[in-house]
This record gives C-alpha cells, sequence and structure tokens, in this order.
C-alpha cells in the first residue's frame, strides 16, 4: 500500500513529516491497546462479583434468553466480514465496492443496536437491580457506545470517499476504523460468552 | 533533506513566532497547537494549583500545630485533605510532568511538533475544565468531597443531603476527566517517541529523560483505564443507585480497591519515572561525565514498567486479602527496589569523581535524589507486611510518601524547570533567588516531613484534626517546616516572572549540554528544526569525550553563535 495523504491531525506535511505517515495509525492501535484495558477491569470486574456473589440474578429472573441474542451476534461478527471485503475492494481501487460493503456494514452495525434496544426493552430487570443488573447494563451499555461510535466513523469515512483526491490508494483511517470494528466485535464475542454462556 | 554541506542559516533565523517570547503572552491563552506553548501551559495551570493545593495544605499544618481541633474542625479537615491530595496528584504533579514532556520531548528527538498537535491541545484544556469542576465542589451544598483522595465506598457513597450533584459526585467526574486527558496525552507522547525520531537516533541513542517518559505513558496506557472504568462505577454507585460496590446490592467495596491501586501504585512511577530521567540529563551536564551505564538505566526504567503494574495489593494488606496474596505482593514490591537501585548507583558513580557544577539545577537534583534515597528506605520497611499492619494508617505513611511526592519528584520538577528555563524562556534565571529557593525548599522538606516519621512509629493516626499532646513536640516542627515550605514559592515565582521579562538573554547552549535540544536557538523556533533536521550519530552523553552528537555539529554550534 503507498502511502496515503496524512490525516487532518498530523502536522503541516513538511520536509521529513512525509516518512512519518503512518504514526496516525501507530497512534490509533495505541489507543485500542489502551481501551482494551477498560474492557477487562470490567471483564474481571464481573467475574469477581459473579463469584463471591451469594444471590447473583435478580430476585424472579431464572437467566437470560439467549436465541435472540445469539442471532445478533451473529449478524454482528459477520459485519467484520463485510469490513474485510471493503477493504479488499478499496486496496484494488473499487470504490464502489467499497462504499456498498462499508454501508452493508453499517447497516449490520445498526441491526445489533436495534436488537439490544429491544432486549433492554423486554426484560425484567433494571439497572439498580443488585450487580447483575448493573453490571449487565454497563457492559452492554458501553459496548454498545462503542457499536454507535463504530458506526459513526464508518459514517466519516464513507463522506471522506466522496472528497475528491482521497482513497486514490487507500486510506488510514479506513484502516484504523476497520481495526475498530473487528476490536469491537471480538469484545462482543467475550461478552457474550461471560454474559449469556457463563451461568 | 538538504543540510548536508554546511548548516542552513534558516534554522535560526526563527521564521515563526517564537513561543518563549515575552511578547508573546497572549498565545499562552489560546487554543495553540505547538507543543512548547502547551507545554508552558500545562506548567503554568500546574503552577497555580500547586499553590492551592499548598494554601490548603498550610491550613493543615496550621490546625496540627496545636493538639486540640481550634482552627477549622473535623469535617473540614476532612475535606482539606482530600482536597489537598487530589489537586496534588490530578493538577499539579501530573500536568507538570505532562508540561516537561511537552517542551523537551520533542526537542530531544528532533521533532516538529508531537504526533497530534490539536489533540495535545484538547487534552491540556481538560484540565483548567476538570480543575473548575473539582474546585466548583467547595461551594456546592454538603461541601467538598471528604473520603480521602482513594475515595474509598462505602465511605465515599455517603450522600447524606440527597443532592444529585454533591461534592463526592463533582470528584469522581474530575477524576474521569483527568483519566481520559492523560490517556490522551500518553498516546501522543508514546506515538511521538516510536515514530517521529530524527534520523540516526535509535532507541539506544534517545535521551534517558525520553526512556523514562516512554515507560511513565505506558503505564498510563496500561493502568488508568482500569482507575477511569473504576471511578464511572463509582459514579454510577453514588448517582444512579447501581450495586457494583455497595453490598446491601451484592457489590463488592474491596473491588474498588483493586481498581483504585491497579492505577494508583504505578502511578508513583509515572511520577517518579520522568524524574529519574531528569536527574539522568542533569547529572552528566553538571559533573561533566558520561552517564554511567546507559543500558541498564533505560532498561531498569522498562523493568519497573513491569513490576509495578503487580504490586498494587500492597496498599490492600490491612483489607483482608488471603495470606498468599500477601506475601506475592511483599515480594514483587521488594524486588522493585533492584531496577531502581540500579540507577541510583549509576547516577552515584556518574557523579563519582566528577567537577561539580553547584548551580541551583544541580542543587535541586541533588537534594532530590537524598530525599529519594531516604525515602526508598522507608519504603522497603512498608513493603514488609507487618510493618505495613503496623504504621499503615499513621504518619509514617504520609512522611514516606511526601518524601517522594515532595522531596524527590517535586524538587526533580523543580530542577528541570531552572535546567530548562534559558533554553524555553530565552532568558537565564537569577542564581541568587534560585539557590534561596533552594535552601528554603530543602531545609523545609525534612523539617516538614522527617518529624512524621517517629509521629507515625509513635502511633500518632493520619487523617485527624486534633490529637494526643504526647505527639505536639514533632509536630510543631513539622508545621514550621511547612510554613517555611510555603515561604519557598515566593523566591521561586519572583524569579521565573522576573527572569522571564528582564532576565539576561540566554545563549543556545548556557550549560555546555550535549543533546539535541541545545543545539537550538533559545527560545526555540515554533517546529524546532523544521525541515532541517540534524543526523545523530552517536549516543547522548558523551562528556569529555569530544564525540559529536551530530553531523556537522560544528557548523551548527558555529552559526549559533553569530547569531
Ligand atoms: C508544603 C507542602 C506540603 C504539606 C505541608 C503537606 C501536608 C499534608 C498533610 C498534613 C496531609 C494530611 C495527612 C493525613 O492526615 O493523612 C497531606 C496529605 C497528602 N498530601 Fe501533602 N503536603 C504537601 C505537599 C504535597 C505535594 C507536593 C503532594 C503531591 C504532589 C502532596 C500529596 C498529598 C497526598 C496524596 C495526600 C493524601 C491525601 C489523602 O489522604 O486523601 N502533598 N499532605
Ligand atoms: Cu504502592
Amino acid at each position: 500500500m503507498t502511502i496515503s495523504p496524512p490525516l487532518d491531525d498530523a502536522p503541516t506535511p513538511q520536509g521529513h513529516d512525509v516518512a512519518y505517515a503512518n504514526h496516525s495509525l501507530t497512534g490509533f492501535i495505541i489507543f485500542l491497546c489502551s481501551e482494551s484495558v477498560i474492557f477487562l477491569a470490567f471483564f474481571s470486574g464481573y467475574a469477581l462479583l459473579k463469584l463471591s456473589a451469594l444471590q447473583w440474578l435478580p430476585p424472579g429472573v431464572e437467566g437470560l434468553e439467549w436465541r435472540s441474542p445469539l442471532l445478533y451476534t451473529v449478524v454482528l461478527v459477520s459485519s467484520s466480514g463485510t469490513v474485510a471485503l471493503a477493504e479488499r475492494c478499496l486496496s484494488r481501487g473499487q470504490l464502489w465496492g467499497f462504499r456498498s460493503f462499508w454501508l452493508l456494514s453499517m447497516a449490520m452495525g445498526a441491526v445489533f443496536l436495534y436488537g439490544q434496544a429491544s432486549e433492554w426493552r423486554s426484560l425484567a430487570f433494571g439497572i439498580t437491580s443488585g450487580s447483575f443488573g448493573s453490571c449487565f447494563y454497563l457492559l452492554t451499555g458501553f459496548h454498545g457506545l462503542h457499536v454507535l461510535s463504530g458506526i459513526l466513523l464508518m459514517a466519516l469515512m464513507l463522506q471522506r470517499s466522496f472528497r475528491p483526491a482521497n482513497y486514490a490508494a487507500g486510506e488510514q483511517g479506513v484502516i484504523a476504523t476497520s481495526l475498530f470494528w473487528h476490536f469491537v466485535d471480538v469484545i462482543w464475542v467475550m461478552l457474550f460468552l461471560l454474559l449469556y454462556a457463563w451461568s | 533533506m538538504t543540510s548536508t554541506a554546511g548548516v542552513d542559516s534558516r534554522i535560526l533565523r526563527a521564521p515563526h513566532p517564537v513561543p518563549g517570547a515575552p511578547d508573546n503572552w497572549k498565545r499562552f491563552f489560546s487554543f495553540n497547537t505547538d507543543a512548547k506553548v502547551i507545554g508552558i501551559q500545562y506548567i503554568a495551570t500546574a503552577l497555580f494549583f500547586l499553590l492551592v493545593g499548598g494554601l490548603l495544605a498550610m491550613i493543615m499544618r496550621g490546625e496540627l500545630i496545636t493538639p486540640e481541633a481550634d482552627l477549622v474542625d473535623r469535617t473540614v479537615y476532612n475535606g482539606l485533605y482530600t482536597m489537598h491530595g487530589t489537586i496534588m496528584l490530578f493538577l499539579f504533579i501530573f500536568p507538570v510532568l505532562n508540561g516537561l514532556n511537552n517542551l523537551l520531548i520533542p526537542c530531544m528527538i528532533g521533532a516538529p511538533d508531537m504526533a497530534f498537535p490539536k489533540l495535545n491541545a484538547a487534552a491540556f484544556w481538560m484540565v483548567p475544565v476538570f480543575g473548575v469542576i473539582l474546585m466548583a465542589s467547595f461551594l456546592v451544598p454538603g461541601g467538598p468531597a471528604s473520603s480521602g483522595w482513594w475515595s474509598y465506598p462505602p465511605v465515599s457513597l455517603q450522600n447524606p443531603l440527597g443532592h444529585l450533584i454533591n461534592g463526592e459526585a463533582l470528584w469522581i467526574l474530575a477524576v474521569a476527566l483527568s483519566g481520559i486527558s492523560s490517556i490522551m496525552g500518553a498516546v501522543n507522547v508514546v506515538t511521538t517517541i516510536l515514530r517521529l525520531r530524527a534520523p540516526g537516533m535509535s532507541l539506544g541513542r534517545m535521551p534517558i529523560f525520553c526512556w523514562t517518559a516512554l515507560s511513565a505513558q505506558t503505564i498510563q496506557l496500561i493502568g488508568l483505564p482500569a482507575l477511569t472504568g473504576g471511578a464511572v462505577m463509582l459514579l454510577f454507585d453514588l448517582v444512579v443507585g447501581t450495586s457494583f460496590y455497595r453490598p446491601e446490592g451484592g457489590g463488592d467495596p474491596v473491588l474498588y480497591q483493586h481498581f483504585f491501586w491497579f492505577y494508583s501504585h504505578p502511578a508513583v512511577y509515572v511520577i517518579i519515572l520522568p524524574v529519574f530521567g531528569v536527574f539522568s540529563e542533569l547529572f552528566p551536564v553538571y559533573a561533566r561525565k558520561p552517564l554511567f551505564g546507559y543500558p541498564f538505566v533505560a532498561g531498569a526504567s522498562l523493568v519497573i514498567v513491569g513490576l509495578s503494574l503487580i504490586v498494587w495489593v500492597h496498599h490492600m494488606f490491612p483489607s483482608g486479602v488471603p495470606q498468599w496474596m500477601r506475601d506475592v505482593f511483599m515480594v514483587t514490591t521488594m524486588l522493585i527496589a533492584v531496577p531502581t537501585g540500579i540507577k541510583v548507583f549509576a547516577w552515584l558513580a556518574t557523579l563519582w569523581g566528577g567537577k561539580l557544577r553547584l548551580n541551583t539545577a544541580m542543587l535541586f537534583a541533588l537534594g532530590g535524589l537524598f530525599n529519594f534515597v531516604f525515602a526508598g528506605v522507608t519504603g522497603i520497611m512498608l513493603a514488609t507486611v507487618p510493618v505495613d499492619i503496623h504504621v499503615n494508617n499513621t504518619y509514617f505513611v504520609v512522611g514516606h510518601f511526601h518524601y517522594v511526592i515532595y522531596g524527590a519528584a517535586t524538587m526533580g520538577v523543580y530542577a528541570a524547570i531552572y535546567h530548562w528555563f534559558p533554553k524555553f524562556t530565552g532568558h537565564m534565571y537569577y542564581e541568587g533567588l534560585g539557590k534561596l529557593h533552594f535552601l528554603l525548599t530543602f531545609i523545609g522538606t525534612n523539617l516538614n516531613f522527617f518529624p512524621m516519621h517517629p509521629l507515625g512509629l509513635m502511633g500518632m493516626p493520619r487523617r485527624v484534626s486534633s490529637y494526643d499532646p504526647e505527639f505536639a513536640f514533632w509536630n510543631v516542627i513539622a508545621s514550621l517546616g511547612a510554613f517555611l515550605l510555603g515561604v519557598s514559592i515566593i523566591p521561586f515565582l519572583l524569579n521565573l516572572v522576573s527572569s522571564w521579562v528582564r532576565g539576561p538573554k540566554s545563549p543556545a547552549n548556557p550549560w555546555t549540554a550535549i543533546g539535541l535540544e541545545w543545539l537550538l536557538p533559545s527560545p526555540p523556533p515554533a517546529e524546532n528544526f523544521e525541515e532541517h533536521v540534524p543526523t545523530v550519530i552517536s549516543g547522548p552523553y558523551g562528556y569529555g569525550t569530544g564525540r559529536p552528537l551530530v553531523e556537522h555539529q560544528a557548523e551548527i554550534e558555529r552559526s549559533l553563535l553569530q547569531a
């Protein structure tokens, strides 16, 4: 992949800056590593609370319904695939292919969010129903926020793809966004295992 | 790159406005993306909060000069130490170190700026914002947060007034924002160091300050998300009524302690590592000898990062953790003495037989090293479980950590400010005022914080506004030392302001130091070397060897002299 024009917040491309054109991506990867620690902290908190709880589920709750969440999980995880396809189109210079797969991924993310919202509405417990309720809403809510941010990032990249001179040979922004999307997906799989499968 | 034959005079002409020039003071109040401006913004903001936090400390020591609680009452005192600790850590020491990072790192590695200038400015401007949020807690009903700077639940979850906006909620919000700002800063520092070094500057030729900054900011990246996550959960518990830490709902208060100390123990290395970096920069300059054992000093920082992340439970020995955990964490804690000791010996070997120049910066560095060694001894004592359980909530701990945080860290920061002051303002500071500042600080620190050790061993608890009269003697001495420290700020600020406004002009390299930053004019132009970045050809501490640092160094220096 050839070097693309620097992102907006890169220093003005003067002299030796050209050699540093990839540093935005480096920064983003470092940020993602740091972010994964927040999830790790939440996960270990969840495990600790669950292991030491006398009564874990709120009274009257039998366990979580996992079938439709599993369906939405499949949707979300496959969107990692469509994102990869979009990237492949981009690297081959097929802008319209990129845009359509990208849009499809955004739609799949939105479907996932819709599924989460309807699940929240149907649940018999709230965020204040004991430590399980607190953890459940914190974890799914925080992850949902990430899905939303991912969709917004994708929208931004989509809009940029219509700007001339961009996307001639790929964009760091797209790589960063897709990394973020895969990250969010992996986190969700772990979350699904923790919340729905581990009982 | 065109700078091969002879040096382009453009480095000297400073085509952009010069950040340090006094006629440009307005830029310090703007959203400026130049790392040098941001660095000075950070330092000035931090010094302002040092005054605020110091004022609270003066009130506390005023209260403690007599055994009775006659100046302020118990609840006010709770608010005082909570706010003092929080302000000193989140609004003074971290910002001041971020300021040093911004000033020094790009210049030291030959980068035009930090990797993400806008993110950098945004991270800085969050500091005044959360500063205001934190200070606002003095004005809300119920007063400021008063459950200590660690804000353990269930104490921190008590909200007798039932108001949504209360001191504790503002405290948590400020700490969470500070975490986000610091993560942004850390991403910037690490990316800059990894990606923006000058040609020829391998990691093995990087100044130690950059090594320590890299290590410290790595800790921020790993530790802060845990604290921020834990703080968000605390905020939810307090405001929304969730049960992460509330035992009534199945929550666990000790969980918070894990989050808190997983960050807050390594945080002491976030503070002290850059100060180690400052020592490592200053001793070779003022002793005119190469830094002894460069690879060990650099590598020890990385070892400290690794170890610091696995020792947090030593703060929880009395919190009912299992005995095996106590043993494991006692051993890992003591292991940290090894890399730290390596550094201390490297500095001593550097100083050994050197011809020391005792100007203000060097005095502060030596004084800081002295205090640090003392704190190291009491630190090892605290790491042993039985001693810790004995003195945990006494003044012994307060004495120990103030030796680290004031005696070593703050004095190291002073050393850095004096050493690099001419570079970034273009003016020399006044040695007389500087030495007075040093004398007051060194005597004040030891008078203030040494008595806390005998007090702690005698059993005086911390966080109390009144005490048994048998403790009176040492407390009077401590308070006198504290007031001396309060006075010491006067020559300091006087020096900074008057030297900057009308101090004598500084040459490019007043200390004849080695390092890329000293090849820049004082103050450096906005983009540092611009496109004429010199190629580094040797390590940074070739004192007394006559080895040039960069290609064409002689020509660069000659052209600087003509300017
Ligand atoms: C003139 C200098 C200073 C004086 C006289 C002073 C004095 C005090 C006193 C009396 C306490 C209360 C101890 C207790 O009862 O537990 C305290 C706590 C504390 N100080 Fe300082 N201090 C000074 C400077 C600093 C600096 C520079 C820092 C950090 C950079 C700092 C950080 C702290 C912290 C973190 C606490 C703990 C607060 C808590 O327990 O919640 N102090 N200090
Ligand atoms: Cu510790």
